[in-house]
């Protein structure tokens, strides 16, 4: 699609001949993931996560269907559907288990996923449309994954739902009637339990689509490599098929490897017991907690404590959404002209201190609302903002930056020593 | 592509070495073949009937109450069941009949328990298209045979439920049961 | 203008967070958060060897049966257990025969009809009902319990921090409280001081209170710890019925993944085994390339 050396689809078989000349689908499939799809040679590990998230989403499709063939969505009877599933239905249990845990698992690849783009700077031109769409994507999977944690219609699935909704009562003047008509009602209840799982079933296949349209964004300039640098020769790719379907098999084999781990020896693991409690509107849990994946974004909505002009609860709100929404953005307050970190030594410091600081995020979101844990988030929360909104704009301006490999066929053919050699100086021995 | 020419180039040419090489990636897919058809399984079985749906196959019924002449209908498996108690003149009619002449030949014997011809228990299905056939409650339409009468395309059943006359191929079903009692009847 | 106004609105923010450290800072200093009388006495539970834990965990049979006999001696009379049915006591070794009388004898009869006159009754439970709630409903409950409301215990092994281990260390965890409890956290009319649970006072009285309280079936002496670490072993079954089946066909997919992924791994390094000889990971956790980038960064310090 994107280099003129792709290799064009050629049917051998007179049926895939026949078939491509009336439905070229076999074609459209070529130039997306297979022979007809150059790729940068030297992808690290790193570059499995895409694949691995879109199998993620493939399981969590797989399983959604079957569960909702057994699950009630009706606040009298869904927690008993629940449970019917995991004692009754055959094979339910591991249904059940491989859907909640597989919402963690699609969390943890997509994170990685996003950080890796950070690092290595895939949100730059030309790739800005790809790193929007997956913006798109995180926004669709977090609402998705909010209403189906409310669907077993446990404790924290209520309180969640309450909670969750009540950010939005936050909102001037038009909160409160916003509240209500999410919920249809004045407090979680049948209609909202109704809405939920339609809209819970709904969204996985928008989300669906909008993986086609990232991916099909990302073929328009192909995709980045870790050293940033543009693709410039044929000798700079290789085919995906069969070169990086073998390398995402192994990937997936690793991934399902951690998965059956957690599904089938710590599947309540990353759950909270309380959700093992029916829903009870008269008894709130001691500690209400989201699921592990919004802890960072729960830690941010929890640091705003003081009303400064607007209530403070306004400001937590603000700053939670203004947190992923800034992602947007990041194409354009970025403005460094070299896209990977390994060649932006002052970046990456900042980079590894973001690691750190979401994950600081994370614990203390998890955490009760406690000093010290306020306080924590309030600085990790301040460096949030900075990262994005002051330093990453400041630093793409003053930054030295190291001199960059020619092409990546220079970087990969004569190891890594070539990087460091400054721009224009031909390394000593020819390529070949 | 340069790639593959390299590919060529840089490989040993030996026979063996590319068909080992062949083996292992060969190999690799049909495991992973195996695995997703395997993970197909829970995802198929999900859909027959679950424990709890199993449990109510098997159900006790209480007849003591069930005069000469009458007939309960009770639920197995979601499907009615009709329990009928036979008279004397009931089972004479019923053995009177030449088998060999039936659609579906079966004596009363056949379709009841030893000692128990009186006790007809049979699904209230007709074996047509699946309607409900009328005469298990007083007052309804016993059809031609006195037994059970189908409304849906007229199918008639005599005293022993066996199909006489109507398009129904075969007679009603006698379930599997047993009884605990002279007066409890297990189904199923 | 992006840069521009993503500046304001950063400085938005990290003003205002500040803001909020400032106070809460100031706070924490002028008056530091007192050590809460619950963080103080309360007692994480004690870890019992459970036969079902660890991977390859399975149920001891009879250490089942005698934890059901002491939930059914001991428990049943308030609590419920309405997720689990008659039937599923097959799996603790019971034959369908003795079931069938368990549940026929139950002592609490399942809601149902008169068949003459549809008056509201009760029958004896047969195998496929679950077992019956002790209680018409919540009211009915609180009103037979001093106000409290004793909770169904299907779920109970997972719905509290600990599972078993609690279960158990709350049963065994009764004594009288401590001197140093102040005043206000004192167990009050129908609360018993327990330091294991939540806020240390509950409203469930010591259930099991001497040994010999169960005489069991298989003659295990009937220890107050013997009890409380059966009855636990049962309800992680009532919550967890299909933990052997997870257990073993996890180590057989398990098995059978790492034994694929070799195969994925091998076939991986087959195909690229020509271009892998030029294509070097240029991750950023590469250690060689670590190695390099010092040393580049050292370099480019010296010449910058």
């Amino acid at each position: 699609m994107s280099f003129p050396w792709a290799e064009e689809y050629r049917p051998k078989h007179p049926f895939m001949r026949w078939l491509d000349e009336r439905l070229p689908l076999p074609r459209l499939v070529y130039g997306a993931v297979g022979g007809g799809y150059p790729v940068p040679r030297n992808l690290n590990y790193f570059w499995n996560f895409g694949v691995l998230a879109g199998v993620a989403l493939a399981l969590q499709i797989v399983t959604g269907i079957v569960l909702a063939m057994h699950y009630e969505a009706n606040a009298e009877t869904a927690f008993n559907s629940v449970e019917h599933i995991m004692r009754n239905v055959n094979q339910g249990w591991f249904l059940r288990y491989a859907h909640a845990n597989g919402a963690s698992f699609f969390f943890i690849v997509t994170y990685i996923h996003i950080f890796r783009g950070l690092y290595y700077g895939s949100y730059k031109a030309p790739r800005e449309m790809v790193w929007m769409l997956g913006l798109v994507i995180f926004l669709l999977m977090m609402a998705t994954a909010f209403m189906g944690y409310v669907l077993p219609w446990g404790q924290m699935s209520f309180w969640g739902a309450k909670v969750i909704t009540g950010l939005f009562g936050a909102i001037p003047l038009v909160g409160e009637p916003v509240q209500q008509w999410l919920l249809g009602g004045f407090a979680p209840d049948q209609p909202t339990l109704t809405r939920f799982f339609s809209l819970h079933y709904l969204l996985p296949f928008v989300i669906f689509g909008v993986v086609v349209l990232h991916i099909w964004a990302l073929h328009i300039p192909g995709s980045g490599n870790p050293t940033g640098v543009d693709v410039k020769s044929p000798q700079d790719t290789v085919p995906f098929h069969p070169y990086y379907t073998a390398k995402d098999g192994f990937g997936l084999g690793v991934f399902l490897i951690l998965f059956a781990i957690l599904l089938f020896f710590l599947p309540n693991y990353l759950g909270h017991p309380d959700n093992y409690i029916p829903a009870n509107p008269l008894s709130t849990p001691a500690h209400i907690v989201p699921e592990w994946y919004f802890w960072p974004f729960y830690a941010i909505l929890r640091a705003f404590t003081v009303d400064f002009i607007l209530p403070a609860k306004l400001w937590g709100v603000l700053a939670m959404f203004a947190s992923i929404l800034l992602l947007f953005f990041l194409p354009w307050l970025d403005k460094s002209p070299v896209r990977s970190g390994s060649y932006r030594p002052t970046f990456r410091i900042f980079f590894w201190i973001l690691i750190a600081d979401v994950l600081v995020l994370g614990y203390c979101g998890g955490m009760p609302a406690e000093e010290p844990w306020v306080m924590l988030s309030q600085v990790a929360t301040m460096y949030y903002f900075a990262h994005f909104l002051l330093i990453l704009p400041i630093l793409s301006m003053v930054e030295r930056t190291l001199p960059l490999p020619n092409s990546i066929s220079e970087s990969v053919l004569h190891g890594e020593e070539q990087e460091a050699a400054p721009v224009g100086v031909k390394p000593a021995t020819a390529a070949e | 592509m340069a790639t593959v020419e390299h590919h060529e180039a840089t490989a040993p040419a030996g026979e063996d070495g590319l068909r080992r090489r062949d083996f292992i990636n060969i190999a690799a897919v049909s495991v992973a073949g195996v695995g997703g058809a395997a993970l197909l399984y829970p995802l198929v079985n999900q859909m027959n009937p679950s424990a709890d749906v199993l449990a109510l196959a098997q159900i006790d019924v209480d007849i003591s109450s069930i005069q000469p002449g009458q007939a309960i209908k009770t639920i197995w498996r979601k499907q009615p069941i009709f329990i009928r108690h036979l008279t004397p003149q009931e089972i004479e009619a019923a053995n009177a009949v030449d088998v060999g002449s039936l659609r579906d030949p079966q004596t009363l014997a056949d379709r009841t328990k030893p000692d128990k011809a009186q006790w007809l228990i049979t699904l209230g299905v007709c074996t047509h298209l699946g309607c409900v056939p009328l005469g298990a409650s007083e007052g309804e339409n016993r059809g031609e045979y006195g037994g059970y009468f189908c409304p849906c395309h007229g199918s008639h059943y005599d005293t022993a439920a066996r199909i006489r006359k109507g398009p129904a191929p075969t007679n009603l079903e006698v379930p599997e049961y047993e009884f605990m009692s002279d007066t409890a009847v297990r189904i199923g | 203008m992006v840069r521009f106004f993503g500046f304001l609105v950063g400085l938005g923010f990290v003003g205002v967070a500040a803001w909020s450290l400032l106070w809460g800072v100031i706070a924490y200093v002028s008056e530091p958060p007192a050590e809460t009388v619950e963080h103080r006495f309360h007692l994480h539970p004690e870890h019992v060897d459970f036969s079902f834990e660890g991977p390859l965990g399975r149920y001891d049979r009879q250490q089942l049966q005698r934890g059901f006999q002491v939930y059914k001696e001991v428990c049943a009379a308030c609590h419920g257990l309405n997720q689990v049915a008659f039937r599923n006591l097959a799996d603790l070794g019971y034959s369908e025969a003795e079931v069938r009388a368990i549940a026929d004898q139950w002592q609490i009869q399942v809601p149902s009809i008169n068949p003459e006159t549809g008056e509201p009754a009760g029958r004896n439970p047969i195998p496929a009902d679950r077992f019956p709630d002790p209680y018409p409903n919540e009211t009915a409950a609180r009103a037979a319990n001093n106000n409290a409301f004793p909770p169904d215990l299907s779920l109970m092994a997972k719905a509290r921090e600990g599972g078993a281990h609690y279960i158990h260390s709350l049963l065994i965890g009764y004594r009288n409280p401590p001197a140093e409890l102040p005043e206000a956290n004192r167990p009050g009319q129908g609360l018993y001081y327990n330091p294991y649970f939540a806020n240390l006072n509950i409203a469930m009285p010591p259930p099991l209170t001497a040994d010999g309280q169960v005489t069991y079936a298989d003659g295990t002496p009937a220890t107050i710890n013997q009890m409380s670490t059966d009855v636990s072993a049962f309800l992680n079954w009532a919550a967890e019925p299909k933990l052997e089946s997870r257990h073993q066909g996890g180590l057989v997919i398990l098995i059978f993944l790492i034994f694929a992924t070799i195969l994925a791994y091998l076939s991986y390094r087959n195909i690229w085994a020509a271009a892998k000889r030029n294509v070097r990971a240029t991750g950023p956790l590469d250690p060689a390339n670590i190695a390099r980038r010092q040393a580049a960064e050292r370099e480019a310090g010296i010449e910058g």
